[in-house]
């Protein structure tokens, strides 16, 4: 009986570590949320977003600019990173899943997914924008921008589409094999349809991941204090904004910052939340 | 029939002899890696007659079945050595247009494999890469495929729902059913009833029975019971070698080898 009760006592022990870790690690989501809500709900209003971001000193203004930016460079990234993700993932996971290749493309893609994201801006910027201004291929752009986006959502993609595809029983794929399906039919037909919410999931992810990056788009796009389209020059976008606007002394700039880390967390916060929905709807079949 | 129960040697006849041959293995060899899995296989798969293939497990059973329609091919490191002539042509032919070849030598797997698409389209789904067909004519050939594999009276008023949504015994009628709407000539089974209970297990024999009216079958299967209720004619395999081929109802009454007689008896396996 001694050691029963030592067990349980053992067992409480544990319990509470595990209990107080978790709320510790909450605890900061929640306060992060708590202090974004306090301070970014004061600025949420019509004018964020019809009005652009404002001159020094001035009052009023938005950011739109900056939401549109976003919009755009996120979607170009995306746009450009998810066709070359899905068929490296699916090259590896259909196709070469037995190929020494394949194990190098893999180990490579894990190194491009965890690189800090600064990295991948400057090199963007050493492989378009510097060189002098006469020789340069692009300057400062929104271009520039997604391109630096869509290296950071290719190798987001690569793995979550091989992953999904991998997790695809074979006798599914043996099964479309014997009816005379060409390997592409099996692919395109079968594997993507049986991996098709994972396959979403690791886009929304991507989306996410793209839209909150600060770094590669300093170096790249900067930013733009008035609304453009032109995808050949600055853009403004939030994040970069956010951090030129954070640290100066106007309170309307601060409170603007505020106001789009708010649109920000939320919109990556649903994202997430969508992608979370959906690979659960998918892991219950 | 008064023939010969035991295995012949190259050349000589095999039980059976005179039935035509939809299939004819010979001395086929069969590797994973280097491990050789078929020591020189011979065996023929008489037309419209159901062979069923049995032995302990690892014995190379599956293996030679999933020689016939090459589906080893989808991996690496497999290879076949040998012939199996195909009305007269050699299948490992690696001129062999495998696509081609799976859609006249159809198969269905231990584990039921619906697509995850509607029951519809998982009958559709085959036969519109093979024949363009109007909406009408497909609804039939679905129909008549679905009723082929005895499952029509159960589906016909949820053909729109998702094949998964079937049940166990009726999402592998529902693969038969796939299978024998392209029209093969030859239908492979894998153990196909190996995850079903035993009502949907009969009603998948009584369905093999009638299918053997128009198809070559072969049937891999670990319950002797069903070998002996719906085949003609039985292979028996130990380690890799075909120990004894033969008709059915004369291999489990008196066979020739003592090896398949302690298989059947129970004393291995």
């Amino acid at each position: 009986m001694a050691s029963y009760a030592s067990r349980r006592a053992a067992n409480r022990i544990m319990m509470g570590l595990c209990w107080a870790a978790t709320l510790f690690g909450l605890a900061w989501l929640a306060l992060i949320l708590v202090t974004l809500f306090w301070n970014g709900l004061a600025g949420i209003n019509l004018d964020l977003f019809t009005q652009d971001t404002p001159g020094p000193n001035t009052d009023g203004g938005g950011l739109r600019n900056a939401i549109v930016g976003s919009l755009i460079m996120t979607a170009l990234g995306v746009g450009l990173g998810t066709p070359i993700g899905i068929l490296a993932g699916t090259y590896m996971a259909e196709y070469g899943r037995y190929s020494r290749l394949t194990f190098y493309i893999r180990f490579v893609n894990d190194i491009l997914l965890s690189a800090p994201s600064i990295v991948i801006g400057l090199f963007i910027y050493a492989a378009l924008i510097t060189e002098g201004v006469e020789h340069r291929i692009v300057g400062y752009s929104a271009i520039a921008g997604s391109l630096a986006l869509a290296v950071i959502v290719i190798p987001v993609v690569v793995r979550t589409t091989e992953d999904m595809l991998l997790l695809v029983p074979n006798p599914l794929r043996e099964a479309a094999s014997a009816l005379g399906l060409p390997r592409s039919h099996v692919v395109m037909k079968i594997a993507y349809k049986a991996a098709r919410a994972g396959l979403i999931t690791g886009v929304l992810l991507a989306v996410a991941r793209a839209a909150g990056e600060t770094a590669p788009l300093l170096f790249t796009v900067q930013s733009n204090q008035f609304f453009s389209l032109d995808l050949t020059k600055q853009m403004a976008n939030l994040p970069v904004v956010i951090n030129n606007f954070a640290g100066k002394g106007y309170a309307n700039w601060q409170q603007l910052a505020w106001s789009g880390a708010l649109i920000i967390t939320l919109a990556v916060l649903t994202l997430s939340i969508t992608a979370r929905a959906l690979s659960a709807q998918r892991t219950q079949k | 029939m008064n023939i010969a129960e035991t295995v012949p040697a190259a050349g000589k006849s095999f039980p059976g002899e005179g039935l035509p041959q939809k299939i004819s293995v010979r001395n086929l060899k069969f590797y994973y890696g280097d491990a050789l899995a078929l020591k020189g296989i011979n065996l023929p798969l008489y037309a419209n007659n159901v062979t069923s293939f049995i032995g302990p497990s690892g014995c190379g059973k599956s293996t030679l079945l999933r020689v016939l329609n090459r589906m080893y091919d989808l991996y690496p490191k497999q290879r076949a050595e040998g012939e199996v002539l195909f009305d007269g042509q050699n299948l490992l032919d690696p001129a062999q247009d495998l696509n081609l070849l799976r859609s006249r030598i159809g198969m269905v797997f231990q584990k039921p494999t619906p697509f995850p698409m509607s029951i519809y389209d998982n009958i559709a789904f085959g036969i519109k890469l093979y024949e363009k067909l109007s909406r009408s004519e497909l609804d039939g050939r679905v129909e008549e495929a679905l009723k082929g594999a005895a499952l029509w009276t159960e589906v016909k008023d949820k053909l729109a729902a998702s094949g998964l949504s079937l049940s166990g015994g009726q999402q592998q009628r529902l693969c038969i059913a796939r299978t024998v709407a392209i029209s093969p000539e030859v239908i492979l089974l894998d153990e196909p009833c190996s995850a079903l209970d035993p009502i949907s297990t009969s009603k998948i024999e009584e369905l093999i029975d009638d299918l053997k009216e128009r198809y070559t079958i072969a049937i891999v299967t670990h319950n002797m019971q069903q070998a002996a209720r719906v085949s003609s004619f039985t292979a028996f395999m130990y380690l890799g070698e075909l120990i004894e081929f033969g008709e059915t109802s004369k291999l489990f009454t008196s066979p020739r080898e003592k090896r398949t007689q302690d298989y059947i008896t129970g004393r291995f396996g």
